[in-house]
Formats: C-alpha cells, structure tokens, sequence
C-alpha cells in the first residue's frame, strides 16, 4: 500500500484518541482523585460544616438560600492515593474471582479440547456444521442462557426433578460456586473451542500418519505432534475464556445468589449499583485492568499474525 | 398465642386468595379525570416525560382482560410520550442520577433516599399548582419527616416490611413473628434476604433492638456480624426475583414489602405474610423532580396525573401497596382495607422510618455490605496457584516458539545448501 | 478404531447436550401455558401472539436491531479506512497503533464499558441513540481492522501499481482494485460486528438512555423481576432464523465445495 493512503486512517486514529485512549485516562484520573467540599477560600469543610452553613443560609437568606449557597459551597477534585490503597481491602474478592476463573478456564480447556480435536478430524463438510453447532449457542441472548441454567438448576428446577424421579435429592445447585463455575464454563466455551479448532485444522492428517508410520504410539503422537503444534490454540483459548470470565458481573448475580460477589460486580456495584463510589470503582478497573494486560503480555508473546488468525 | 395467631394467618391467607372475583368486578369503577388542570396543554408538541420508577410498580398490560395501562393512559390524554424505565433499588437509582448523563422528569425513590437527595442538593422544589390532585393525599403524609417542608415530593405509596413464609414449609410450632426465624439453623438455605445494604442492615440492627437509623459504629458492626453469621444460612440476596422464586417455592421465608407479598400470595396460596413484633421499617415511596429535569412542567402534570383517583386506584390495585391517596383508598374493597396492607396501629405504632444516615455512616454500611457479599472463603493458593499456572504457560510458549525458529533456521540452511 | 469413534462420538454428545440444554429450556417452555418456569401446564402458541403485542420488547427489539446496524456500517466504513491507512505505514507506528486497536478487545468489557461511561459524563452526552451508537462502534471497529488487514496483506500490490500504469488515478485505485480485493475481509467484519453489537449486554448497560434500550438491556431488567415467556418465544424465533441462515448458507459452501471437487476431479 503506498504512503497516500496513510490519510485513510487519520479518522480512526482520531477517533482511537477520544474512544480509547481518552477513556483509560479518564479511569486512571479517577482512580486517583476524590471529591471534597471546600468554602469559597478554598478551606476543607466537613459534613457537619456543611449542614451547618446550609441552615445559617437558610435562615439568612430564606427563599434565596439555595441560590447563595452555590457562591459559598464548592465542590474540588484532589488527588489522592486512598481509592487505589483502597483496593486492596477488596483483594480476597479479586482472589476469588480468578480462582473461579481459573477452574472455569481448566475445565472448558478439558471439555473443549477434545471437541476441538474431533471436529478438526472430521470430513471438511462436517466441520463447517459442527463449527456453526458451536457457534450457535451465542446467537441466544447471554442472559436468556444464563436464566435458562437457573430454571435447570433451582431447587425446584428440572435437574432435581430428574434426580427426584430416581429418589435422589434435592440437592442445593442453583446459588453456589458451582452454580456460578457452570455459567463461566457454559457462557465461555465456544470462545475455548474455535481457537483451537482453527489452529488444530492446520495440522496435516499427514503429519500424524507418518508420525504413526515412523511407529509412535497414540500418546506420542499427542504429547509430540498434536499438543505442541495447538499449544498457540491453547494459549490464545485460554485468555479468550479467561478474560471475560474473571470480569463477568451478571453470572455471579443470577446463578450465584449475591453470596459471591466477582471483581466486575465490585465494579458494577462502585458504578451503578448499591455502594456508588465511582472513584473506588475506577480504581478497582485499573488494578483489573493492568492484571488483564499483564496475563495478556504472556500470551500476546505468540506474535501478531497468529493473534490475529485466531480471532478472525 | 401462636396456634391462634397461625390460625388468623391461614384465615387471612384464605380471605385474601378467594375475593380475588371481586376485585376484578370492583375494578370496572369509571372514575372520571378530573378537570383540576389543562391536560391538553402539550398536545402535539412533542413533548416527553422520562420516568425511573421501581420495577413492578405501576399498573400496565399484564395480559389481563381488565387491564389498565397508566402510562399509555398518560399519553392518550396529555399527548406526551412516556419513557419508562426501572430500577431495583434505591442505591442503583441514586448512582444512575449522580453519575450523570441521563435526564429524568420523575424519579419515585423511597423516604431516606428522598431527604438524602435533598441534603445533596439533587431535587428540584415541585411547583404544586400544578399538582392540585396533591389535596387527596392523606393529611398524616404532608409535610413528613423526610421532606420537612413538603415541597420536594408526593407520596405514591407506602408500607411495611415483614416475613414472607411458605406455610407448606415453615413449622407452624415456630414463631414468624420474630425476626430471630431468619437466623434459625433449621431453616439453612432455605431463606432469601433482601440485596441492598440498607434494608438487610436494619432487619439485623432492629432483631438486635437498635434502631434502623443507629449512627453507632458499635451497633452497625454488630448488625454486620449477626449478618456474617447469617450469611451461611441465606440462599441468596434478591430483590424481585423474589416474585419467582417464591412463587415457586424455592424457599420457606424471606422478608419483603407487605404489597409485593400480597402479590405473591395470588401467585401461590401457600404463602403467607407477618409483621415481626419487634417492630418494622414504614416506608414510603414518593414521587420527586431532579435536579434539572428537562421537562419540569409535564413531569408535575405527570405526577398530577398519577394522583388522579382512577390511577391511584388502579395502581394501588395492581401493586397491591398501601395508598395514601384517600379518594382511592375509598373505593378500594373492604377485605383489601382491613388486610395487611393497612395494618393494625399497634404494628404501625412499632414502626419506624428510616432517615437519611451521615456520609461517614452510610460509607460505613457500604462497605460492611460489600464485605458481607464478598465471598468469604477464599483459597489462600490461588495466586500462587496462578502464577504458576501463568508462568508454565509463558515457558511452554517460549519452548515453542524456540523450537519453531530452530527449523526455520534449519529449513534455512538445508535450502541454501 | 472403533471404540475411539464411539468415545469421540460420546464426548461430542455430551458437549452439544451441555451446549444445547438450556436452549431447549428455552424453547419448551415458550410453549407452556403456565406463566411459571417451575410447572409445566400445558402447550399453548399463546406467548407467540402476546410478543407482537408487548410493546416493550417489539421496542427494544427494534433499538438492537438499528443500533447493530448503524453502529456496524459506521464501523466497517472506519475499520476498512484505517486497515488500508494502517498497512501504508512503517511498521513501528503500525504495531503501536495495533496494540490499541487491541486494547478494546483484549480489556475487560466491564472496563470498557465504564470507561466509555465516564468519557459520556465527561463530555456532557446524554446517554441515548447516540452514546449506545459510539459505544459499539467503540468495539466493534477492531474485529473489522482484524478481518481487512489480513485481506490487505494477501493482496497482490502490482495490481494497484497495474491500475495506476493504466491510468486510474488514486480514488479509483481504491475503488476498482482494493475495495473490491478486500471484500470478503469487509464483508466478515461487518457480520461480526453486527454479531457481537446484537449480543453485548455489558457495554450497552452502561451506555444505554432510556429511550435507547436494547433487548438484552429488556431482558436484564425482566430477570430481575418476571421474565416473561414471550421472551421465551421471542428467543425460539431468533435461534430459527439464525439457524436457518447458518443451514443455507453451510448448504451452499457445501454445493460450492462439491463443484470444485467435481471440477478438480475433471
């Protein structure tokens, strides 16, 4: 391409200025400041000066009292250490929540792998099929999924009503750890699937048979041509399940009872939710955040073009 | 004392499943609009009205034959666009309007979050000429507590919370008139809370004998730590989930507003409804203007129109609340009067408020509350766990890649032999 | 060989049945008469007749559907533009300017979504049609410039030098040799975006105004009261349509992949 044509993306590069470098300043700004009320000399004021002042404007100034107040009464932004220190009081929650991440990840890499594996395998006809039987899924609304597992899963729910036809039960699914693994697992598995899938589709039926001519056994041929020839699939399967994940914030609430509160509920409850505190809940965003890029860098270390291979 | 008083419980629940009939028939009522201001004054303008209302809490098209849809009501006689939209609580509500970027004509938050939103500085005063249907509103709600000179909101409506119970589930020998019932082991896993801070706060503090507005730090932590203690016994914190649940039987008890539990007890004749003897939280909900609402004038027509007697009927029967609309409250079935929806002075007597706590107290409860979400248990090796998890993975790729470059280089060569 | 077919087939079966097993709650239960999700009582189409009449859903189906669409033109237009922009420049500047590009993608969608919040507040947006619009074109430009680039890269660059030696100048360069070169990258791009705008809930819960509520943001507020079943069966439509087109179109790479065996074999 010649060097005209570099104008073409001066609009996304602006537009990659305000609608992403913008926005992580703007956190990191956050994450950093907090809001005090200060009088018109700049003076510190406590909760107790303020009502006060209200009530001797009120009396003052009557009906204009409101008006006066905005010449005596300021609001400042500090800079201020406290939200990011603050963090780490909310570290057993970020704790947990890469904890279940984590089993999430290892079982959809268990579940996923050998549905990679088969689906490579197959006549090429099929594997478009089976793809798009994977794919299909998240076409459904993720929280319509979601609902659906509480349906299968409550107390009452279609599993122990199976359980209950054999004389088990009923056992506590819905509003446990397990119940909220299950969701990570459900919701993120086709992300763990495709990845391999394209990558293991590369690998030539040839390789293996001549792996096998030349006398490996079936453990071998894994250990020695399959494992390391998708261990880019692996990688890139992972973080793709990872990521989304540690940062869910609807799971948690809907299968999990509230009881297991993950890092993107902290944040969504910083934001929108019961404790509003948006300072804090940037400050929460960043330390997820740069722990994100932080696994992101080990896997980012397969170069671009792979990266790139396996999101498209 | 208890064998009668479950016995007035399974009348009442009786009592309450059966003139269903009867509501239905009551409410053919045609009630005209009244003429009190110019409802045509928008028309064809343009004109809209953004409302954030609780979630359940106005009557609309429910399927029903008789149904009675307030907001298309509102559009067909003002000609102003109603956008509506829901929130859970009032800390959600709260944190939507102050962080800003959405414009809301009414908001219907609940009495503390109203006196906290006036000593913010977040509500705007409402010009009650043009609420003249304000004069319905029952003289012990004007001028409340929470807004002191009454000119920041209009009640909508109101009530008190209490014990939900599966009668099929709870043993009649225990006492739901306690809230000590929501700490009892027998009844592990079996019982729902409500998910926000305040009101699962004050069950504790009031089972604890303190008062629902303690500033105490004693107090509050000591409310936190029953509710730690609690916490193993909890299904799960819900708000309207509640309705599902519940109805389907997922649980014995929960505590809930006595309107929403009139609602479930329709759903599912098990259920049943008590207040506990050592007092309750009497809230009210009540319709207010923020702060630079962007259409002030059709958002007080808006309110009028919600205080027109057809509508606080109409709603009040669907919600199934305590009105303190008293027009409304007249047409409204005997049985429906006398039920738990205007309980006994005795109860109300024992009832308290909530108020606008401190800053100082209200982050304090925050962060109780989000400590008691948090899961507690956590595996002390998952960062060790992890990072070596992360870096096997960073080795094995370096391996690879390695290996990788070494048969290129190989390749290489050979070609250039 | 045998017994592995079997245990393949087995694992297969028993992934799919996890894939698939809520859909079918989904599904089952559009046609059950009982407003409840714990009884069944009974097979109705009612729900079916009732969702062309829930204004509430018809509404915010019709906002997912405009948003996605907008947001994803808007998104393919930028994206192709900057990836053809992009593999013009040295590679320093291009690989500063794909680990961004990355960045949307790669942070956590809650951080995204926030980030994207506090920029709204900060500019003094409303939230509405509009934030929603930016807040997905926010992320769905990147699967575009991931699709184009490749695309560009496998070009063959005497074809532009070929036009140009006969005469065209620049703008119809771009438009009779690259756009057309590229499409099938542009035309993965757009479906993707138009995929991942339709489906994302996070984002747009931070993003969306009240009269811009997109089905999932309906959906969210119904799971915390009621979910009605007309979702339900809202969610039974979907999943046929999609399969539908997903079928034709396997059909079709199916009968292009037999010609070209045939043609190959010939």
């Amino acid at each position: 391409m010649n060097k005209k044509s570099r104008i073409l993306a001066f609009p996304y590069l602006l537009w990659m200025a305000v609608f992403i470098i913008i926005p992580l300043i703007l956190i990191a700004v956050f994450a950093c400041t907090t809001t005090i009320t200060v009088d018109a000399d700049g003076n510190r004021l406590s909760e107790e000066d303020v009502l006060s002042i209200k009530e001797e404007y009120a009396e003052v100034y009557g009906e204009e009292a409101d008006a006066e107040l905005e010449n005596a009464i300021f609001e400042k932004k500090v800079f201020t250490w406290d939200n990011l220190l603050g963090v780490s009081a909310y570290m057993p929650t970020l704790i947990n929540s890469i904890w279940l991440a984590l089993i999430a990840t290892v079982i959809c890499l268990l579940l996923g792998y050998p549905v990679a594996y088969i689906i490579s395998r197959m006549h090429y006809s099929k594997q478009k099929m089976m793809v798009m039987l994977t794919m299909l899924p998240m076409w459904m609304n993720f929280l319509l999924r979601t609902y659906a597992w509480m349906t299968i899963l409550e107390n009452n729910g279609l599993l122990n009503k199976l359980f209950g036809l054999v004389g088990l039960g009923p056992f506590q699914f819905i509003n446990t750890q397990g119940a909220v693994v299950l969701g990570m697992v459900y919701n993120y598995l086709p992300f763990m699937i495709l990845p391999l899938y394209s990558i293991m589709t590369k690998i030539d039926d040839r390789t293996i048979e001549a792996a096998r001519d030349l006398g490996a056994g079936s453990a071998n041929v894994f250990l020695r041509i399959v494992l390391p020839l998708s261990t880019p699939g692996i990688a890139s399967g992972i973080s793709m399940v990872f990521v989304p994940a540690v940062s869910t914030f609807i799971i948690s609430k809907m299968l999990g009872g509230g009881t297991n509160m993950l890092i993107g509920d902290l944040i969504d409850l910083q934001f929108l939710g019961n404790a509003y505190n948006p300072n804090l809940g940037a400050a929460i965003s960043l330390v997820l955040m740069v722990f994100i890029l932080l696994c992101m860098s080990i896997t980012n270390s397969i170069d671009d073009e792979e990266m790139e291979a396996v999101i498209v | 004392m208890r064998k009668i008083l479950s016995l007035l419980m399974t009348a009442l629940v009786v009592f309450l499943v059966i003139p269903q009939s009867a509501a239905a028939v009551d409410s053919a009522v045609e009630i005209p609009y009244s003429d009190s201001v110019d409802w045509d004054k928008f028309k064809g303008q343009g004109m809209e009205v953004n409302v954030y209302n609780w979630g359940e809490y106005i009557s609309i098209d429910d399927g029903e034959e008789s149904f009675f849809d307030t907001n298309r009501e509102f559009e067909e006689l003002t000609g102003i666009k109603v956008l509506y939209t829901n929130f859970a609580t009032n800390e959600e509500m709260y944190a939507k309007i102050k962080s800003g970027g959405t414009s809301y004509d009414v908001i219907i938050p609940s009495e503390y979050m109203i006196s906290r939103m006036i000593n913010e500085g977040m509500l705007e005063k409402i010009n009650f000429s043009n609420v003249p249907n304000f004069s319905y509103i029952r003289d012990d709600f004007v001028n409340p507590d929470y807004d002191p000179t009454g000119e920041y909101s209009v009640p909508y409506m109101w009530g008190v919370v209490g014990i939900v119970y599966n009668t099929t589930m709870v043993d009649p020998e225990d006492n739901v008139n306690s809230w000590d019932i929501l700490w009892d082991v027998n009844y592990a896993g079996n019982l729902f809370m409500f998910s926000n801070s305040r009101d699962t706060f004050g069950i504790a503090l009031k089972r604890l004998g303190y008062s629902y507005n303690t500033t105490n730090e004693d107090e509050i932590k000591a409310a936190a730590e029953s509710l730690a203690e609690q916490k193993n016994l909890v299904q799960a914190y819900v708000m309207d989930e509640i309705f599902d649940k519940m109805g389907g039987g997922e649980a014995a008890l929960a505590p809930y507003y006595a309107g929403d539990a009139l609602t479930m007890m329709e759903d599912n004749p098990d259920l049943a409804f008590a207040v506990p003897e050592e007092g309750t939280n009497f809230y009210v909900d009540a319709m207010c203007i923020p702060k630079g609402a962007p259409h002030k004038e059709a958002a007080e027509m808006y309110i009028n129109f919600m205080c027109e007697t057809l509508v606080a009927l109409k709603n009040c029967e669907y919600v199934m609340y305590s009105t303190p609309h008293t027009e409304a409250f007249k047409y409204l079935d005997e049985e429906v009067q006398n039920s738990i929806s205007y309980p006994s002075d005795e109860i109300m007597e024992k009832a308290e408020a909530y108020t606008a706590l401190p800053v100082e107290t209200t982050k304090l409860v925050d962060s109780l509350w989000t400590d008691l979400m948090s899961s507690a248990n956590t595996n002390p090796y998952t960062v060790p766990l992890f990072l070596g998890v992360c870096i096997t993975l960073a080795v094995a790729i370096n391996v690879y890649k390695r290996r990788k470059k070494k048969r290129i280089l190989l390749e290489e060569t050979s070609v250039k032999k | 060989m045998k017994k592995k077919n079997f245990a393949s087939r087995a694992w297969l079966a028993l992934v799919f049945t996890f894939l698939y097993a809520p859909i079918g709650v989904l599904i089952a239960y559009s046609f059950n008469s009982s407003k409840s999700r714990t009884v069944w009582t009974g097979f109705t189409l009612d729900w079916y007749k009732k969702l062309f009449h829930n204004e509430e859903i018809i509404k915010s189906l019709g906002v997912t559907l405009v948003v996605a669409l907008v947001a994803s033109v808007l998104a393919t237009v930028l994206g192709t533009a900057a990836a053809i922009g992009i593999s013009g420049m040295k590679k320093g500047t291009r690989s500063a300017i794909m680990n961004i590009t990355y960045m949307p993608i790669l942070n956590p969608e809650i951080v995204t979504g926030v980030s994207l919040m506090l920029l709204f507040v900060f500019a003094g947006i409303d939230f509405g049609y509009v934030t929603l619009i930016l807040a997905h074109v926010c992320f769905c430009t990147p699967y575009v410039i991931l699709n184009v680039l490749p695309k560009i890269r496998q070009m063959d660059m005497s074809l532009c030098e070929a036009a140009m030696d006969l005469g065209c100048n620049q703008r119809q360069v771009y438009g009779k040799v690259i756009i057309p070169e590229i499409m099938p990258g542009i035309l993965t791009g757009f479906l993707m975006s138009l995929t991942y705008s339709i489906d994302d809930f996070v984002i747009s819960y931070f993003t969306y105004g009240a009269e811009s509520q997109t089905l999932s943001i309906t959906i969210y507020a119904m799971t915390r009261r009621k979910v009605s079943p007309e979702i339900n069966a809202l969610s039974t439509i979907i999943f046929l349509v999609v399969l539908t087109i997903l079928l034709v179109m396997n059909i079709s790479d199916v009968r292009k992949y037999k010609k070209l065996a045939r043609r190959d074999g010939i």
